[in-house]
């Protein structure tokens, strides 16, 4: 059962999913070269320009995707939207992925109260509602980049740590671990050198699966006010401003909507391929 | 029934740890007192606060006079609305019933019929175009949804009222808006499961018997299939709470999603803290809820007891 977009029966690029892949590169390029792709000011715009249709629905070619209710260019806060989503959906996975990986081997290895210890606390982490402490939290700290790069470490770690757990089950009957423990290595040097290596492509693979969640929650917290703080565009609070001109002027809020879609399929997309196709144990 | 017992003391340990969480959090900012208080308080009042909450005791003495009030239902006053934050989350939680409600059954409704279908038409159109709803209503962020029906069916066809809650209609959106997400998973879940049972053994012995197609499907497959659907339908139903936030803050329906929006909007802090409590109980609620329908649909964890 493979999820991939269908090419064409039989030909070689049936097995990749292209479509979601050159999305993905897309979004990244136009990520990474941000201010030199984008054609005006992210966070300026000219009151006299406000609420420009897009080049289809009415406008010109000098706001391809039009303008906010400040005159700001919609396809330069996209593509410096880009950059922001990207970026927290990394940070958050490199912080939850280390933390997460980091307890399940420890939880799988040492077993008994450490194991049921940090299994619990797992249990808990998944009670809390965490848009609601997120939105406590910029209540009394005010929202900052900071924040929601915890915030959204937070929400990924326990699917790191439970799956890394169960790999580290297994691996630790092997008989390369037992013959390490044997010869006398020390539990640090048992977990980096013999299991870390063994739970890679475990922690890869979560990592691509979560990448769609991390997304939409940056996104919903954005939109809540709870994210990156104005006037740096976020496609989530970009929805947000343009939602109270949704009669006037929808482009506003339905085009970063769009993107965050695009985003989020192609990810997704990409996420069932690479777990169908490399790691047959999630199928 | 050792399972649930359990089941029920690890609840009330997370009960504990969220109201340790939300004790920490009214902290942080050092004086609990700067988040209680408006413009006009006065030293008095700000004194009296100290002495009610215990500030001149050790913390842990703060924590268990906490602790204590919220055993009596005290959660506090809202700074804004001077009212008891109990009597006011009452006043919100039907309406927010409700909708969650109305939209689980949405998501049920047309997740499991999809669901099946998909699974029974593998790799057909009808499966192709199912698989594209879900994989669709799972990346579309529930806001943008909302804003698209509303543009849609308000603004556009001028079918339904844009946003609170007058006359009967005014729920219709709200619901389909909150209900998407789930029924697109539900169909997925549903889909991978009834695949792997309608390729076992006993369901093609069914079939060679020649049994009927739809006894096969309904009865000896579906009924197996059910495990992970009823476990994604509990996360979806307490999912919903992220939801409605969401939901109803665009929809301006006035249950307790718009109700933890307003709180940030006036730094109402009690009343953000006793949504953490609600909410994180009604998860709890819902989970054990789940634990039990185990028991009930799977006869194998019941033996295993």
């Amino acid at each position: 059962m493979t999820h991939t977009v269908v090419i064409g029966e039989s030909h070689w690029l049936h097995r990749w999913p292209v479509i979601p892949v050159v999305m993905l590169a897309i979004l990244i390029i136009l990520a990474v070269f941000a201010p030199v792709i984008a054609p005006y000011d992210a966070k300026l715009g000219a009151l006299e320009d406000r609420h420009i249709p897009p080049m289809l629905f009415g406008g010109d070619s000098d706001h391809i995707l039009g303008t906010d209710g400040l005159g700001r260019d919609i396809f330069s806060r996209i593509v410096h939207g880009a950059q922001i989503s990207i970026l927290t959906t990394a940070v958050a996975l490199g912080i939850g992925g280390t933390v997460g990986t980091f307890l399940g081997i420890l939880s799988g290895y040492f077993g008994g109260w450490v194991d049921e210890l940090i299994m619990r606390i797992v249990d808990i982490k998944y009670s809390v509602p965490l848009i609601l402490i997120a939105l406590s939290l910029a209540t009394i700290l005010g929202s900052s980049i900071g924040l929601l790069f915890g915030l959204l470490a937070f929400m990924v770690w326990g699917q790191f740590a439970r799956q890394v757990r169960a790999e580290v089950l297994s691996i630790v009957k092997m008989d390369y671990v037992v013959a390490a423990r044997s010869a006398g290595a020390s539990p640090a040097r048992i977990m980096y050198r013999h299991i870390l290596p063994g739970v890679a492509g475990t922690v890869a693979v979560i990592g691509t699966l979560q990448v769609g969640a991390v997304l939409l929650t940056e996104s919903s917290l954005s939109f809540l006010g709870a994210g990156v703080p104005p006037p740096t565009p976020s496609w989530g609070s970009m929805v947000a401003e343009g939602r109270l001109y949704i009669d006037t002027a929808w482009w506003v809020s339905l085009i970063p909507g769009v993107f965050i879609g695009l985003l989020v399929v192609s990810v997704t997309l990409l996420g069932d391929w690479i777990r169908d196709h490399w790691d047959p144990r999630f199928k | 029934m050792r399972f649930l017992v359990g089941r029920i003391i690890a609840g009330i340990v997370t009960l504990l740890v969220v109201t340790m969480l939300v004790f920490g959090l009214s902290r942080i900012n050092g004086d609990p007192r700067s988040l209680l208080i408006s413009e006009d308080t006065t030293i008095d009042v700000w004194d009296e606060l100290g002495r009610e909450m215990g500030l001149d005791q050790p913390v842990y003495r703060q924590y268990l006079i906490y602790v204590g009030n919220l055993f009596r239902g005290d959660l506090g006053d809202s700074t804004l609305q001077r009212k008891p934050v109990t009597e006011i989350l009452w006043s919100r939680i039907p309406n927010t019933v409700r909708l969650a409600f109305a939209s689980f059954l949405f998501a049920l409704l047309l997740g499991i019929p999809l669901g099946v279908l998909s699974a029974v038409k593998h790799g057909r159109w009808w499966d192709r175009g199912i698989r594209a709803f879900a994989v669709l209503g799972q990346a579309l962020p529930v806001f943008w949804i909302s804003l698209l029906l509303i543009y849609v069916f308000s603004v556009g066809l001028r079918w339904v009222p844009v946003s609170g809650n007058a006359g009967w209609t005014s729920i219709i959106l709200p619901t389909i808006a909150l209900g998407w997400f789930g029924a697109a998973g539900q169909v997925r879940i549903l889909r991978s499961s009834m695949l792997d049972v309608l390729n076992s053994e006993y369901v093609r012995f069914a079939r060679a018997k020649g049994l009927p197609s739809r006894t096969v499907i309904w009865k000896h497959a579906f009924h197996n299939a059910l495990i992970g659907p009823i476990t994604f339908a509990a996360l979806t139903l307490a999912g919903m709470v992220t939801g409605s936030i969401v939901v109803e803050t665009v929809f301006a329906w006035p249950g307790l999603g718009l109700l933890a929006i307003q709180a940030v909007n006036n730094s109402d802090y009690p009343i953000l803290q006793g949504l953490i409590l609600l909410v994180t109980l009604v998860y709890l609620i819902v989970n054990l809820m789940v634990d039990i329908l185990y028991l009930i649909v799977d006869p194998r964890i019941r033996s295993s007891d």
